[in-house]
């Protein structure tokens, strides 16, 4: 019996949480693609409604391009930002790290509701720039696709600006001197030899943003307007409100074989999955 | 002034920029939750305490507090016991598998926890668990215990495996082994671990908009109800709340994580 459990030790030690995770997040979740088959008008009935109507291919169509242009502001801030962390004075990386990390495990709804008092009709920057004389009329800042990706853009960085800065910092130093002692200028440097060994950094984290942009649903919610919904919002409202459960389980099934997919890619070919260890 | 300055200057500007956006929301919720009027403006016009009061008083945001921290609590020790046991079985397989291994335990954070909540609705509705305690306590532990593991099995690849593989070749139980040597070394990150499965829980709101019933409300579902019906700053002060919280937590994880990477 004991070299039996010495055999297998490994196996009943991970048993309770492959357990957990099978009963009650896969069964679920296979559960309910299962029920996305199930229509009056055979296997494809709500998958038909979802791309014969304008309306909800306009809902895939703005998650996607939203998610989308977050990873790419998200890139085109977040390498800069993920350079100093990694080239800085001790105390310079020290002070990004907390900037970067205190919002990152911030409730989502504080940032939200922080959001609004910022880009409020009455909010702070609303009032800064009537004060100044700038604008006549409060700018409408608040309930549109800008503070919603304002709101991602931000909630979304540290994904970019980790495996960014995890990827910078394993590189090679002597290979920029090589460049520049045979002469090249800085900027050839960046563009023919930093960038280049920065990519794989790059397209993990802005996988990894996009990714978990597709999902969201508590920011295009609070910040968004009423009639600009994501794709996470119309599996709530026909969960609560329409009650069709069959059309909510293929909207997510949509959206779980999207992540999925992108989810191995990105560990297969970038070694996703190792920001969380730095966070 | 040459190009590289520029482009130095340049570089400092954008980090400047981007830091003040990421930090700005955290920020202005102190001042905003000192403000005297009923609606959301910035800068306030008067002082005023009220909203702690409201906070503090009202029999809603007390009972969504503690049913906060119940559940958190109660979610943090399951993930941290599910999580601190399989990262030791996890350090004892191949690279390979490892890395499979952790892909698949990290799959609750890649899902959209919408899915996730939908998922979860539709299993606990058909066994009649939808609204108590239990089923959000098994949504939370579900999303947290991918941090428990991946703390513990940061410990366990510093830590020097052949302490533990002495302690057995001298003749003491694995459990034995484990209390007196592998968890004085490990402990450092499985806190951490606990406290990141704490904050997960404690924050997490999509899983409780569909696994929560009245009188099981957690403290998000309250703040959700209060920006989305009632515009109020109510809210302000709760989040004032959960700044601390989180600025503590952090503080604990980098003490705790310091503290480890002496241990080791």
């Amino acid at each position: 019996m004991s070299v039996l459990i010495r055999r297998h030790a490994s196996f009943l030690l991970l048993l309770p949480a492959i357990l957990l995770l099978a009963a009650f997040f896969i069964l679920p979740t296979l559960q309910l693609v299962g029920l996305s088959f199930e229509g009056d008008a055979g296997a494809m009935t709500h998958y038909s409604r979802i791309f014969d109507r304008p309306v909800y291919v306009q809902v895939l169509q703005r998650t996607f391009l939203t998610s989308a242009a977050t990873a790419v502001l998200c890139v085109l801030i977040g390498y800069p930002v993920a350079y100093r962390l990694v080239t800085g004075s001790n105390r310079t990386r020290l002070v990004l790290l907390a900037l970067i990390l205190v919002p990152f495990w911030t409730n989502l709804l504080v940032l939200c509701y922080g959001w609004l008092i910022v880009l409020n009709p009455q909010g702070a920057v609303n009032t800064l720039l009537l004060d100044i004389g700038l604008i006549n009329t409060p700018l409408p800042l608040s309930g549109g696709i800008v503070a919603v990706l304002i709101g991602m853009v931000q909630t979304m960085m540290p994904y970019l600006i980790l495996p960014v800065a995890a990827n910078m910092a394993r590189i090679d130093n002597r290979v920029l001197q090589a460049a520049r002692s045979l002469g090249a200028p800085p900027l050839q440097v960046f563009l023919r030899a930093y960038l280049p060994m920065t990519l794989p950094g790059v397209m993990a984290g802005a996988l990894l943003v996009f990714i978990m942009s597709i999902g969201f649903f508590i920011i295009p919610a609070i910040l968004g307007g009423t009639r600009d919904i994501f794709i996470a919002q119309l599996i709530e409202m026909n969960i609560n409100k329409v009650l069709n459960w069959g059309f909510a389980a293929a909207l997510s099934t949509i959206v779980l074989v999207t992540t999925l997919a992108l989810y191995a890619i990105g560990v297969r070919w970038f070694r996703l999955g190792s920001i969380w260890g730095q966070a | 002034m040459t190009s590289s300055r520029k482009l130095d200057h340049a570089v400092t500007l954008v980090v400047i920029l981007a830091m003040v956006m990421m930090i700005l929301p955290n920020v202005i919720i102190l001042p905003a939750s000192f403000g005297g009027e009923d609606y959301i403006i910035f800068p306030p016009r008067s002082f005023s305490t009220k909203w702690y009061h409201t906070f503090f008083e009202t029999p809603a945001w007390q009972s969504a507090t503690v049913n906060s921290l119940i559940v958190a609590v109660c979610s943090m020790i399951a993930a941290t016991i599910v999580g601190t046991l399989a990262a030791l079985g996890m350090v004892r397989l191949s690279q390979r598998s490892r890395g499979l291994m952790m892909s698949f335990f990290l799959l609750p954070t890649i899902v959209p926890t919408i899915i996730t909540g939908v998922a979860l609705y539709g299993l606990l509705a058909r066994t009649g668990l939808r609204g108590g305690v239990f089923g959000i306590v098994l949504g939370h532990t579900i999303i947290a215990t991918p941090f428990v593991i991946i703390n513990v099995v940061a410990a366990l690849q510093r830590m020097d495996m052949r302490l533990e593989h002495g302690a057995r070749s001298l003749g003491a139980s694995p459990l034995k082994a484990f209390y007196y040597v592998t968890l004085p070394i490990i402990w450092p990150g499985i806190a951490a671990g606990a406290a990141f499965a704490f904050l997960t829980s404690f924050s997490e709101l999509v899983l409780a908009l569909f696994l929560t019933s009245g009188a099981t409300t957690t403290l998000p579902v309250q703040m959700w109800s209060g920006i989305r019906f009632e515009i109020n700053p109510t809210v302000a002060a709760a989040s004032t709340l959960f700044v601390v919280v989180s600025c503590v937590m952090l503080l604990v994880v980098g003490l705790l994580r310091r503290k480890g990477e002496r241990t080791a």
